[in-house]
Formats: structure tokens, C-alpha cells, sequence
């Protein structure tokens, strides 16, 4: 199922980053991601489309091992990122979480200040000696996150206090503190309105020129503006990878086509 | 409902055409009006009964404990004549001697305010406490330098008398008291004309110690609302790390197994233990096998800790469900360990949640009387204070809630008076406590 003629697209990717070979996702006994293998190029934009419920988000989490935090939640299959498994027994998930940050699909900024919350990664991570690297990172995260003219002047204020949009610019740029090779977004626009959505599409397409970026999210039309491959997911299957302009001109499968001309989902 | 609504529907297709004017309220909108003005007036009704019951509590609370807080004294002026001070610590009886005193400056008080007694001075001193010689006494032996001049003494009056200057004694009682006679009236009545005997607020009833039944008039609340203070602090000192640190665990780090599901259901079991089961486990556990002091603040604080856990950890673990799990993710999600997402984010979020239920959970325990009488903590306190600060955790005491039932439990209706009277206290201290919870969790909530 999986050896699409996507994959063999895949072969004029550049390199590849992250490499998932058989991956399975078990919560207890539902079988919630199928064998799915796939290349994730580095410095570009992947998107996972899908229906509700075909597993992207899940996959996404196996990126970060985020699905840890879920009990009954069971990975089998190996996921590599620049070559090394990220479910090897030795690898703690806290150091892969810093190479492999995460925005979620509802802006969840701290309820501290917007410097303390850019400024807690590269704490905990132990990134800066003195107060004058924090202020730089501070201030360079937020310039790269294109929020820095709007908030410089209240970096006291809460981050909570911010807007939709601004607040998950905040948790973007929250996410590039710590330097990070890779970020995954889970539907990051789905609570933004056109105008914030527009402003996070148009940072996620300048982020790629430092950072690998994966993204899941519902609408297509993000998909095809943001993203450089896309990878479409049904009931679990990933069911053809290609670049972004193949998958919408010229699926190769009918799912793939029935979803993205509106037939369901 | 739709039942009754659909043959009428069915059965008049024609009248279903033409629309009924909104101006007008159709019945069935009528009857579901009346049931909602009903259902009001019963939620209105519910709630007044309520006002009614506590407006009655406190005011039988006040009315009756009130008084507790004024006490009679007779002021008069003692010559401590230095011969008659150390005749009287030679006597066996020293006490008698200072009676002896003081009946004859009280009697040269009276006649000086020409106030004819007709009675002999060892039946007059019966307006005066027993306790009157014991605390010149007292008053002798800590000022030597005082031999020789004339110190004024604001002595306490017998109960009877501020009984009389309260209106709970009145003649027609006294003819079955041997305590004293009306003859004792006429005189205390004199005496308040002449400013000899009057009412004052009694700051020993709030700070000092308890006394014997023939001597209400000294009993006072304040060595066992130390008690109560001693073993609060072993409460918080125990429970708070010990219930944050279990919560903590059983709701972020546990596995969720048949295990913890167990652990689970027996907290929730153990906070509606009757406080009385864990009076008699901690007699067995604490001063039986552990052989701690009977009636020390240390012992009742380790019961009334057993018994506060549950509470601190329902309450906590409901505070850390209730921060959002978002929260969480964006922690693990920027690489924070499990620990610190958990000390840095979620903790902080809880905290105003932690501290209601602390304080709420030692509130509860301040109340509690039943464990104290099973590990004697209403041991009779009284001389004063303890000598030193860790005394007063090993040294017998009493605590507020049980002094107060002693009291109730003595004959003497004077004594019925500083039950109340405790109440009273008991009840500031709780609302202090409970305006303290209020204003912390103000302190410390944040929105998110």
C-alpha cells in the first residue's frame, strides 16, 4: 500500500531529515497509524493532510515522542532523524523535544510574560550564561517569529495577552529559542482568523530557510500554499507523498483525489 | 413531552396553516412559565430557610457568648505591710493570711464609700473571687519592692456577682444558693452607685488559662488556643509537603494501573472516616506503641494529620486536573522534563487551589474535637504558659474546641457563658483563616 508512486517522487528531494521505516501506532487495542514509511526532506515544508481522524496528528506526535505522555499509546518501527533512531532505548525524548520542537493547534503561551516565555527553553536548556545572551535570543526569536515590532515595547505584559495570532506567532517563536532543527505544527491556523492565519503562513515560508518544518493541517489551500511536499493520510494509511503541486494537479491515487476535489472528508 | 405535541400536530393539518399571533401566550407556554416562577420561589424559599437557621445560630452565639467578654472587677487599695506578708509565708495556708488582707482593705473601701456592710468580712469576701488571694499573692512575690506602699488592685468579683451585674443571677436564685445572699446584692448594688465594682473587657478570658469549677470567673481560653496553634503548625508542617507530594505524584507521574485505581479509592474512603477512628488509631499508634506524651499538642497534631491528608489531596489533585493540559504539552513540547513542566508550570497554576484546600482541610481540623478526647488532649491547664516554645509541643495541653466542650460540661452556668465565649473565638479564628484562604488564592490566581 505504502510504496506509492509518491515515495519514488521522493527521490528528488535534497536530503532527507527525518526517515520513518514500518511505523505502527497502537492506543491499547485500536491500530491508529499502518505501516507508514516516509522521507521527510530537510529545510522545507512537509504537510500532512488527511480527513478528521486518519492519524496525521498521531504521526506527528511519534516525531517528537510526544505520544510518550500517552499511556495506553504503543510505537513500533523506527523513526530516524539525520540517522539516528529517536526510539532508541538511549536517547532521552527530552534532549530529541529541543532538536524537535512542537506548536500546538491552540496558541498555549505560559501565563508568564512574554520575555519568560521565550526566555524559559534556552533556560532549562542552560543555552545562555548571561542576562545579555538571553535579551539577544529574546529578541531574535521574536524578530524571526515577525513579532518583535509589535510586542517590544511590553515584554513585561502577559503573553496571554496577546491576540490569537500573536500569541501563536509567540509560541513559534517560543519554539526557534531553542534552537531547534525541526518543527512540527499541529494546525497551527485552526483558531486564527484569514488575517493571523496569512501572517503564520507567511512566517512558516521564511522559517524554512533555517528549519525543517512538518506541518498537519485541514485546509488544503494552506497546504498548497505553505508547503513544498505534501503527504495525504486516510484511516491510518499514508496514502501517497509527492510535491505539493503533483498531489493537487496530478494525484496518483482516487482517495487522494476524492479528498482533495471535496468528495469527503 | 413531544408525545402530547404530536397527535395534535397530525390530527390538524388545516389549523397548522394559519400562525398563531406571537401577542398572544399559549397555554402550553403558560404552564412552563408557571413551573420556572414556581421552581424560582422554591430556590428563594431554600435559601431563606437557610438565612433563617444562621442568623438564628449566630445570633443564640452572640447572645449567649457576648458577656463572656466583659468581667467584674472590684478595685481596691491594698497596704502590703511587710510584717503581715511574711507572717503569711510563714502559715501553713498561705492564702488565708492575704484574705485576711484583703478583707480588711475591702472593708475600709466600704467605709470609706459609706457603704454599711452589717455583715461579718470573711461573708463579704464572698463578692470576691476565690482566686482574689492567690493573685495578690502572685502580684507580692513578683515586686518585693513594693513592701511597704498601697497598691491599687482591680480584683475579679465571684462569679455570682458577675452573674448579677449580667442579669443571669437574680435574687429570687440566690435563695437556694449558699454562695451568696440578697444581703450581698444590696451591698454590690451600693457599690456600683459609688464606681467600686464595674465591668471591663476581659483580656484574660482570650489569653489566659483555664481554672477549677469553683473559680469560672478566671477561666480564660488562651493556653489551649495555644495548644490549638501548637498543633495547626504540626498539621501544616506535616500534611501540606507530605499531601502536595503525594497528589503530585498520583496525578502526573503514576501509572495508571489496578494499583493506583486502589491508592485512589482509599483516599477517597479515608476523608469520610468518622475524625473518632482516627482518634483511637492514633492513641494505639502514637501513645501506646510510639509512647509520645499523653495530652501533648505533638500527638494530637499527628492525628489530626492523618485525618487532614485525604482532604489536602482531593483537593490538590483536583487543583492540578484542573490546569489545562496545554499547558503540559507546551512545557514537554519546548524539551522541559516531566518534573519541571510539572514545577515550573502546572504547581504555580494549582497553587491557589493547594492553598483553599490546606487551609479549608486545617480549618476542619481546628474543629475537631472527637480524636482530642481519645488521646486526652483536654488535659485541665490551669497555671500558664508553657516555659519554652518546644514545651509546648510535648507538655499536656488542651485545644480550643475541647476546652470549650469541658466548659459546657461544667455545672456552674458561668461557666456556660465561656462556652460560648469560646465559640465566639473559635469562630473569628476560623473566618480569619477562611478570609486568609480567600485572599491567597486572590493573590495567586492567574488567568491562562
Amino acid at each position: 500500500m505504502t510504496q506509492m508512486p509518491g515515495t519514488i517522487k521522493a527521490a528528488k528531494m535534497t536530503d532527507t531529515k527525518i526517515s520513518a521505516r514500518n511505523v505502527q501506532v497502537y492506543y491499547g487495542d485500536t491500530h491508529a497509524i499502518k505501516d507508514v514509511n516516509i522521507e521527510i526532506g530537510s529545510r522545507a515544508v512537509t504537510a500532512f493532510i488527511g480527513p478528521s481522524g486518519c492519524g496525521k496528528s498521531t504521526f506527528l506526535r511519534c516525531l517528537n515522542r510526544m505520544n510518550d505522555t500517552i499511556d495506553i499509546c504503543r510505537v513500533e518501527g523506527n523513526i530516524d532523524l539525520d540517522g539516528e533512531d529517536i526510539y532508541d532505548s538511549r536517547v532521552d525524548p527530552v534532549q530529541l523535544r529541543a532538536k524537535v520542537g512542537m506548536v500546538f493547534q491552540k496558541p498555549n503561551p505560559f501565563p508568564k510574560s512574554i520575555y519568560d516565555n521565550i526566555a524559559y527553553g534556552p533556560r532549562i536548556h542552560g543555552l545562555v550564561r548571561k542576562k545579555a545572551e538571553l535579551d539577544e535570543i529574546v529578541a531574535s526569536s521574536l524578530q524571526k517569529a515577525g513579532l518583535w515590532n509589535e510586542v517590544k515595547d511590553r515584554l513585561d505584559g502577559p503573553g496571554t495577552g496577546l491576540s490569537g495570532g500573536q500569541q501563536q506567532r509567540l509560541c513559534i517563536a517560543r519554539a526557534i529559542a531553542v534552537s531547534p532543527e525541526v518543527i512540527l505544527m499541529d494546525e497551527p491556523c485552526s483558531a486564527l482568523d484569514p488575517i493571523a492565519t496569512a501572517k503564520v503562513e507567511e512566517l512558516i515560508d521564511e522559517l524554512r530557510e533555517n528549519f525543517t518544518i512538518v506541518i498537519v493541517t485541514h485546509s488544503m489551500q494552506q497546504a498548497a500554499r505553505v508547503s513544498q511536499r505534501t503527504a495525504f493520510f486516510h484511516m491510518g494509511n499514508l496514502v501517497e507523498i509527492g510535491d505539493t503541486q503533483d498531489i493537487f494537479t496530478n494525484p496518483v491515487d482516487k482517495r487522494t483525489q476524492d479528498y482533495i476535489t471535496g468528495r469527503f472528508g | 413531552m413531544t408525545d402530547a405535541i404530536l397527535p395534535n400536530v397530525a390530527s390538524a393539518p388545516a389549523s397548522a396553516t394559519k400562525s398563531r399571533s406571537l401577542l398572544e401566550v399559549d397555554s402550553h407556554t403558560r404552564r412552563r412559565n408557571a413551573a420556572e416562577t414556581r421552581f424560582r420561589f422554591y430556590g428563594i424559599g431554600a435559601v431563606l430557610i437557610g438565612l433563617f437557621f444562621l442568623v438564628a445560630l449566630l445570633w443564640a452565639i452572640l447572645s449567649n457568648g457576648l458577656t463572656a467578654f466583659m468581667q467584674t472587677s472590684i478595685s481596691i487599695d491594698l497596704h502590703l505591710d511587710k510584717a503581715a506578708i511574711e507572717s503569711a509565708e510563714k502559715s501553713v495556708v498561705k492564702t488565708s493570711k492575704y484574705n485576711e488582707m484583703i478583707g480588711a482593705a475591702l472593708e475600709e473601701k466600704l467605709t470609706a464609700a459609706h457603704i454599711e456592710t452589717g455583715m461579718p468580712v470573711k461573708d463579704l469576701m464572698k463578692i470576691l473571687s476565690s482566686g482574689a488571694a492567690s493573685t495578690v499573692r502572685a502580684f507580692v512575690l513578683d515586686n518585693p519592692d513594693k513592701y511597704g506602699s498601697t497598691v491599687p488592685f482591680d480584683l475579679l468579683a465571684s462569679s455570682r456577682v458577675d452573674g448579677y451585674l449580667k442579669d443571669r443571677v437574680t435574687r429570687e436564685a440566690l435563695a437556694n444558693d449558699k454562695n451568696l445572699d440578697a444581703a450581698h446584692l444590696d451591698i454590690v448594688d451600693a457599690m456600683i452607685k459609688a464606681g467600686v465594682i464595674a465591668k471591663t473587657f476581659n483580656w484574660s478570658f482570650v489569653f489566659g488559662s483555664d481554672a477549677s469549677d469553683s473559680r469560672p470567673e478566671q477561666a480564660g481560653i488562651g493556653v489551649s488556643m495555644l495548644g490549638s496553634l501548637y498543633m495547626m503548625l504540626v498539621v501544616l508542617v506535616l500534611s501540606l509537603p507530605i499531601g502536595v507530594a503525594a497528589s503530585i505524584y498520583l496525578e502526573e507521574f503514576a501509572p495508571k494501573n489496578r494499583w493506583t485505581d486502589v491508592i485512589e479509592v482509599n483516599i477517597a474512603n479515608l476523608a469520610a472516616v468518622p475524625s473518632i477512628v482516627f482518634g483511637i488509631l492514633g492513641l494505639a499508634a502514637f501513645i501506646q506503641f510510639a509512647h509520645l506524651p499523653q495530652s501533648a499538642p505533638i500527638v494530637g497534631g499527628l492525628v489530626l494529620t492523618l485525618m487532614t491528608l485525604p482532604t489536602i489531596i482531593i483537593s490538590t489533585r483536583a487543583a492540578l486536573k484542573a490546569v489545562p493540559p496545554s499547558i503540559r504539552s507546551a512545557a514537554l513540547g519546548i524539551g522541559a522534563s516531566k518534573m519541571q513542566s510539572v514545577f515550573h508550570h502546572v504547581l504555580p497554576l494549582a497553587m491557589p487551589g493547594i492553598l483553599t484546600g490546606t487551609i479549608i482541610g486545617l480549618a476542619q481540623a481546628l474543629g475537631e474535637t472527637a480524636p482530642l478526647l481519645l488521646i486526652g488532649m483536654v488535659g485541665f491547664i490551669a497555671s500558664n504558659y508553657p516555659a519554652g516554645v518546644a514545651d509546648g509541643f510535648f507538655s499536656p495541653n488542651s485545644a480550643m474546641p475541647a476546652q470549650i466542650y469541658e466548659w459546657a460540661k461544667r455545672a456552674d452556668p458561668a461557666f456556660y457563658e465561656r462556652a460560648w465565649g469560646g465559640i465566639i473565638i473559635l469562630l473569628v479564628v476560623l473566618m480569619s483563616m477562611n478570609i486568609l484562604a480567600i485572599l491567597l488564592r486572590r493573590k495567586f490566581e492567574r488567568r491562562w
